[in-house]
């Protein structure tokens, strides 16, 4: 081996170990080796995404053009708005009461909370629809009314999520805090919203994140809620990769994980300027 | 404090917890209108839920409490006309410190123009001018109290209380801020209640001071009366050191009570009423003199031998034991650079007048 001059590697040089290299790359290949594939095939100039026989946006046109896809994407982002906006409120309802309260039975109540985020998929999702075909939901509703079933059922399995997130926040306030807001003259409700609240925005953004993205890609639940109305984005991907994995599919993937990642970016951003240092205490 | 109007009575206040803890048992007292006054006891004493009674974050279970002659039973924290410094001193993490400061103002809708110069003159007081835009995770631990100090005054409450407020500081700034709490104090002239476990922080700062033990109050009484006049065994061991010795009563007549004390003999004191027959005596170690002969006339002094010296600079703490296998300390100040030391094992005579002796009826 090549001697790179006599100075030994100091423990913070990574660059210069080669396992740390490895391990670097190794991770980064087995986590992004197929969404940097399906990105790329997006962009492919074939109809069967095998060889690579140049680039094209066409796909994306095509995509664009496909209303039934657009239909099934608009669906999903409506779904994944609406089940996050009301799982956080939800969920942080749930983690204040179990957070301040001591009341009979409050810890099964904790641990009914958090069950759904064990129960297996595949059989909430026949419970769902055992559900509303037993509550006679009606179906044939207009436009956004009609996606009331699968929102229900995205926000059944996303609030606990929240809850969990700023629950795990709510344990580290002192409590002092919220005192001394008190003893300042702030009623309980201005003490809420001028000191509890801002300390559990972090957990608010993360979880809601969190319900954004769990609603977002959720097949397994929807498929069994969904009518043949109410068509969301994985469910039309499902039913498009029966026939053939087209560029089509890549291309409204490459949107959905661009705005994915997007929307996320804002998130962590408007978070970081609101507070510096979430870390502080007291 | 007989000349001043209470501007805080504490009537028979007793307060129970769940779980069978009683935190406070009949406590009464009153506080004298800019007053500093201390809230001094071993940690579990009750001294913090008095403070928080006072504030009103518990409600007694018995008893009343009184701000400015409104009982405060029915109202709330945010309505009460205290505020409070907090042992954690709870500044709002997500507000810079002109913020902090200005909370309360706010939520008291006070004229928004006014906030501003009200909130300068606060961090002035406490001596944080400039630092208005900082944030609290920029602070020292020290900076950090002068902002819930000053957000607390800037309210221009009747009554300040501070929970342990000096507990978190290193030991030089907890000094220096003890003397600034008594400068701020004289310049307010707000009230102050402090609760501390150090007693010599309550002697140093405050002008009366009530010992809790165990949720009962024992004595109310100014610092110098407290330390020289305890009438507990527990004050008097609690504040400062002390020699406690426990005897009986033999005889009392022409002023004088002959007391029989357990490790020592048969001492006279002056007294002018015959107490119990089983009594506890206390000497303050720094009464105590040493000598090599016995001093005689004017003196109780015993004999005992020196069992080992420890040097403190500026005085030096002797402990000896008698005859008859008693414990004393005894300190000695150096007041001179060739003071004599003693040595252990020689034999010393101990003694002090029969007028320093307590006489200790609880």
């Amino acid at each position: 081996m090549k001697r790179r001059g006599s100075r030994p590697v100091g423990p913070l040089e990574y660059g210069r170990r080669a396992w740390l290299r490895v391990t670097l790359w190794a991770t980064l290949l087995f986590l992004y080796a197929p969404i940097v594939i399906l990105i790329a095939y997006s962009f492919n100039d074939s109809r069967r995404n095998i060889v690579w026989r140049g680039f094209t946006l066409k796909y994306y046109e095509k995509a664009w053009n496909n209303s039934s896809l657009i239909e099934a994407f608009t669906n999903s982002l409506t779904i994944a708005l609406i089940s996050t906006v009301v799982s956080v409120v939800l969920g942080m309802m749930a983690a204040v009461m179990l957070w301040r309260f001591r009341f009979p039975g409050r810890s099964a109540y904790e641990g009914a909370v958090a069950l759904p985020i064990i129960v297996p998929e595949i059989c909430m999702g026949v419970a769902m629809m055992a559900f509303f075909s037993r509550v006679g939901w009606p179906t044939g509703l207009p436009w956004p009314l009609s996606l009331g079933a699968i929102t229900i059922a995205h926000i059944s399995f996303s609030f606990p999520f929240v809850a969990m997130v700023v629950r795990a926040r709510l344990a580290r306030f002192n409590p002092e805090l919220e005192e001394a807001a008190r003893d300042l003259g702030a009623t309980q409700w201005q003490s809420f919203r001028d000191v509890l609240l801002p300390y559990m925005r972090p957990g608010l953004v993360a979880g809601g994140l969190l319900a954004f993205t769990l609603s977002l890609d959720d097949f397994v639940i929807t498929f069994f809620t969904s009518g043949p109305e109410t068509v969301t984005f994985p469910v039309k991907v499902y039913s498009m990769i029966r026939f053939s994995v087209t560029p089509e599919v890549n291309a409204a993937s490459t949107v959905l994980i661009a705005i994915t990642v997007v929307l996320t970016t804002i998130a962590i951003w408007l978070q970081n300027r609101s507070e510096p240092k979430a870390t502080e205490q007291a | 404090m007989s000349g001043k109007k209470p501007i805080i009575s504490i009537n028979g206040v007793s307060k129970d917890f769940p779980g069978g803890v009683q935190a406070l048992r009949n406590v009464s007292m009153e506080i004298a209108e800019g007053e500093f006054f201390a809230l001094l006891g071993p940690s579990g004493c009750g001294k913090t839920t008095l403070l928080r009674i006072l504030a009103g974050f518990e409600t007694p279970t018995e008893g009343d409490v009184f701000i400015d002659g409104h009982s405060m039973l029915d109202v709330a924290p945010n309505h009460r006309p205290v505020n409070m410094v907090f042992q954690s001193y709870a500044v709002f993490p997500h507000m810079t410190v002109a913020e902090n400061v200005a909370y309360g103002l706010k939520v008291a809708r006070t004229e928004r123009s006014r906030i501003p110069s009200m909130v300068d003159e606060a961090l002035e007081l406490v001596r944080l001018g400039g630092l208005g835009d900082r944030r609290p995770d920029q602070l020292s631990g020290g900076q950090k109290q002068r902002v819930a100090l000053a957000r607390a005054l800037v309210k221009k409450p009747r009554v300040l209380l501070l929970d342990e407020p000096l507990s978190a500081l290193d030991a030089k700034l907890r000094e220096a801020m003890q003397l600034e709490l008594v400068n701020l104090q004289t310049t307010v002239g707000i009230t102050f209640v402090i609760v501390t476990h150090d007693q010599n922080e309550a002697l140093s700062m405050a002008d009366r001071i009530a010992v809790i033990d165990q949720g009962r109050l024992l004595q109310v009484a100014g610092p110098a009366e407290l330390y020289e006049y305890p009438k507990s065994r527990f004050v008097a061991d609690f504040i400062g050191k002390t020699n406690l010795f426990e005897g009986t009563t033999v005889d009392w007549s022409g002023g004088l009570l002959a007391v029989l004390v357990n490790g020592l003999g048969r001492l006279e004191i002056p007294c002018d009423e015959k107490t119990l027959h089983d009594v506890g005596l206390a000497v303050r170690p720094e009464k105590m003199l040493l000598f090599e002969e016995d001093p005689g006339e004017g003196y109780a002094a015993f004999r005992a031998k020196v069992e080992k010296v420890v040097y403190f600079g500026n005085e030096s703490r002797v402990f000896l034991t008698t005859d008859m296998d008693l414990s004393l300390e005894v300190s000695v100040v150096n007041a001179s650079r060739d003071a004599a030391q003693h040595e252990s094992g020689t034999t010393r005579w101990v003694a002090w007048r029969p007028s320093d002796t307590l006489i200790l009826r609880g």
